[in-house]
């Protein structure tokens, strides 16, 4: 029985609705970004009154009085604090996550279970006790010492990430390597490695994210404008003195775009990762 | 190729002894077969084998070798998983070539004898393949192309087939012998089906609960059991088992009544035994009197043969008959049924083992 043209129609309908619903907001800031002037509050239609792309060149063409490009330093600053959290994520986290996934030893399930704990507790909590370390070790205002405060709720996760994604690689699957002339560790990068490759790649981009994301650390650690990631430049626009929507709203585009590609890039990964455990001998 | 040794393995998983003294010789170009129920510690004790799992006390010799400490890849031997075990991000060929590979073979021998076992097993079409791309036949023949490549002195096989359905099965099987001919190569062959091992091999191992029960050729397992536990597994249906009391040279119990036809069996000591007839050992009675009385509950009649499954006094009870035979039997019949000469076994009832 085939459904009538009505129902199809209706059915189209609802979900143009809620694909508007969840698109508005963006619309939204889209408009604002691209709208020139003052602030176009009050319309209900997202379309810019007068069309420019002024907010975007004012944001990204921000230098200092000195004539450094500011935007550009900041974005690089987002770009290597990010790319050094997921690569330190995930250099910690491989080799830890195979060892709770295959060998037994004496504390595996609690370490597992503190790893676990660490979850619980949102990154702020930890801010005080991140402070006074890192001024003991003078990072503080620095990005070494911001990837190493991402990379403390960034490795927990990624170990429970791959630990999951090593558990569905079986086991006789390095063990054929090996009987083939390999050893563990060759086996391990040989056999294993390539086969979560796709929970790798999720566990980085994840990684990635959340330090690109993330805000209220990266505040509370950095003090020179030099070393302000992209967050904090937008919380500015935000700001009660010195608030600029349009500044916001382009600021907000250029910050988002760079994820969107990402995700483009790994979405196949993305989706053979999800699927992860099909992968089989 | 080379002989395989192994002496008083022993080895406790989670604390349970899986392995309790296992004895076994393969000689060069054998092929044993290691045969019993799931649990018995078959996958452990060809693990151990290939060295991925370390005994706690015995020897495992290759040819001369004592190779008990060495790693996997010292071992010069190659096993063929249940699963199979394929490089999932590998093709076919690269699955093939990996173990040469790791060894420093060169590229131009790689190419060689990667083509010549795509040859020998059909595998030229799926070369460039994935693993994921085939189907599970296709997949066991390019697990066990991975195992012929290397020349290993020693082929490992854990249940290889058990993941086929039964027409595949059989093909492979008859495959498997070929090949074993065709490479003269030392094997040692684990499953639990009892059709596999009997076909396969030239010797069997019958382990139980990690202990060697009874090594022969498979023929001579069969038809000369040192126990009840192997009389059960091997054979289908499987044996016919009734408890009976021996007594001036005849088995009596309900529905039974047959002469002890060994001379001497059990030394003759009157008593309790187990008696143990197949079901293919069995033929309709001719006169009025009969040794065994079957009360027929279902016929499952196959042109050829029959298998008429019933009743003998309390005990299940199944008799093969030939196709005609079978005919005018009816379910709820009592039917009169003659032992074989020379085919009744014996058990002891409190041990298990066969009286001679
Ligand atoms: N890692 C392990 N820890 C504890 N027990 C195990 C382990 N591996 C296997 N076993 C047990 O050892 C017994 C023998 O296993 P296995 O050798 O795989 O038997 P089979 O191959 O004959 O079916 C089984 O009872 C199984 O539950
Ligand atoms: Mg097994």
């Amino acid at each position: 029985m085939s459904r009538s043209r009505l129902q199809e129609a209706a059915v189209h309908l609802v979900l143009w609705v809620a694909v508007l619903f969840a698109l508005y907001p963006v619309m939204w800031v889209t408009t604002q970004a691209l709208s020139g002037g003052g602030a176009t509050e009050g319309r209900i239609i997202p379309w810019p009154a007068t069309p420019s792309l002024d907010h975007f060149t004012a944001v990204i063409g921000r230098v200092t009085d000195e004539g450094v490009w500011l935007f550009g330093l900041q974005l690089l600053n987002s770009v290597v604090v990010s790319a050094a959290t997921a690569l330190t994520a995930i250099g910690i986290a491989t080799p830890a996550a195979y060892a709770l996934s295959r060998f037994r030893f004496v504390g595996a399930e609690g370490a597992t279970r503190t790893l676990l704990a660490t979850q619980m507790f949102p990154g702020v909590a930890a801010s005080i006790p991140l402070y006074l370390l890192l001024d003991g070790a003078g990072l503080l205002d620095t990005r070494t010492g911001l990837v190493l405060v991402y990379a403390t709720s960034a490795v927990p996760f990624a170990i429970f990430q791959l630990r999951g994604a090593f558990d569905a690689i079986p086991r006789e699957l390095e063990e054929a390597a090996m009987v083939d002339g390999a050893t563990r560790f060759v086996a391990f990068v040989r056999v294993v490695l390539p086969a979560v490759r796709p929970a790798l790649a999720i566990t980085a981009l994840f990684a990635f994210m959340s330090a690109w994301n993330e805000f209220i650390l990266a505040a509370t650690f950095l003090t020179s404008e030099d070393l302000y990631t992209l967050p904090i430049l937008l919380n500015r626009y935000a700001s009660e003195h010195d608030s600029n929507f349009g500044h916001f709203a382009a600021g907000a585009i250029v910050v988002s775009v760079p994820v969107m590609l990402l995700f483009y890039a790994l979405q196949r990964q993305l989706v053979s990762g999800l699927t992860a455990g099909g992968v089989k001998g | 190729m080379a002989s395989l040794s192994l002496q008083g393995i022993q080895k406790s998983l989670g604390g349970q002894p899986i392995l309790r003294g296992v004895d076994l010789e393969v000689a060069t170009g054998e092929l044993v077969v290691l045969v019993g129920p799931s649990g018995c510690g078959k996958s452990t004790l060809l693990r151990t084998v290939a060295g991925l799992e370390s005994p706690d006390g015995g020897v495992v010799r290759i040819g001369a070798r004592d190779v008990t400490r060495l790693p996997p890849r010292d071992r010069d031997l190659a096993m063929v998983f249940q699963s199979y075990a394929l490089y999932p991000h590998l093709t076919v060929r690269e699955n093939l070539a990996f173990g040469l590979k790791l060894r420093g073979t060169s590229a131009a021998t790689i190419t060689e004898r990667t083509d010549e076992v795509a040859q020998m097993l059909g595998l030229g079409p799926l070369l460039d393949r994935f693993p994921r791309d085939m189907s599970g036949g296709q997949r066991q023949r390019v697990a066990m192309g991975r195992a012929i490549v290397r020349r290993p002195s020693l082929f490992l096989f854990d249940e290889p087939l058990s993941n086929l359905d039964a027409a595949l099965r059989a093909d492979v099987r008859v495959e498997i012998k070929r090949l074993h001919q065709r490479l003269g190569a030392t094997m040692l062959y684990v499953t639990h089906d009892q059709v596999e091992a009997m076909t396969l091999a030239s010797r069997l191992v019958v382990l139980r609960a990690g202990q060697v029960e009874q090594v022969g050729p498979p023929l001579e397992v069969y038809a000369r059991p040192v126990s009840r536990f192997v009389a059960a597994f091997l054979g289908s249906p499987a044996m016919n088992f009734l408890e009976a009391d021996l007594g001036s040279g005849r088995l009596r119990a309900p529905g039974l009544d047959v002469v002890v036809p060994q001379p001497a069996v059990g030394g003759d000591v009157p008593g309790p035994v187990l008696v143990g007839i197949r079901a293919h050992d069995v033929v309709p009675a001719k006169g009025a009197r009969a040794d065994v009385r079957l009360r027929v509950e279902v016929l499952e009649a196959m042109g050829f043969e029959a298998y008429a499954h019933g009743h003998v006094g309390d005990a299940p009870f199944v008799a093969r008959l030939e196709g005609d035979a079978a005919r005018g039997i009816t379910v709820g019949d009592e039917l009169g049924l003659d032992v074989a000469a020379g085919s009744v076994h014996l058990f002891d009832r409190q041990t298990g083992r066969t009286l001679r």
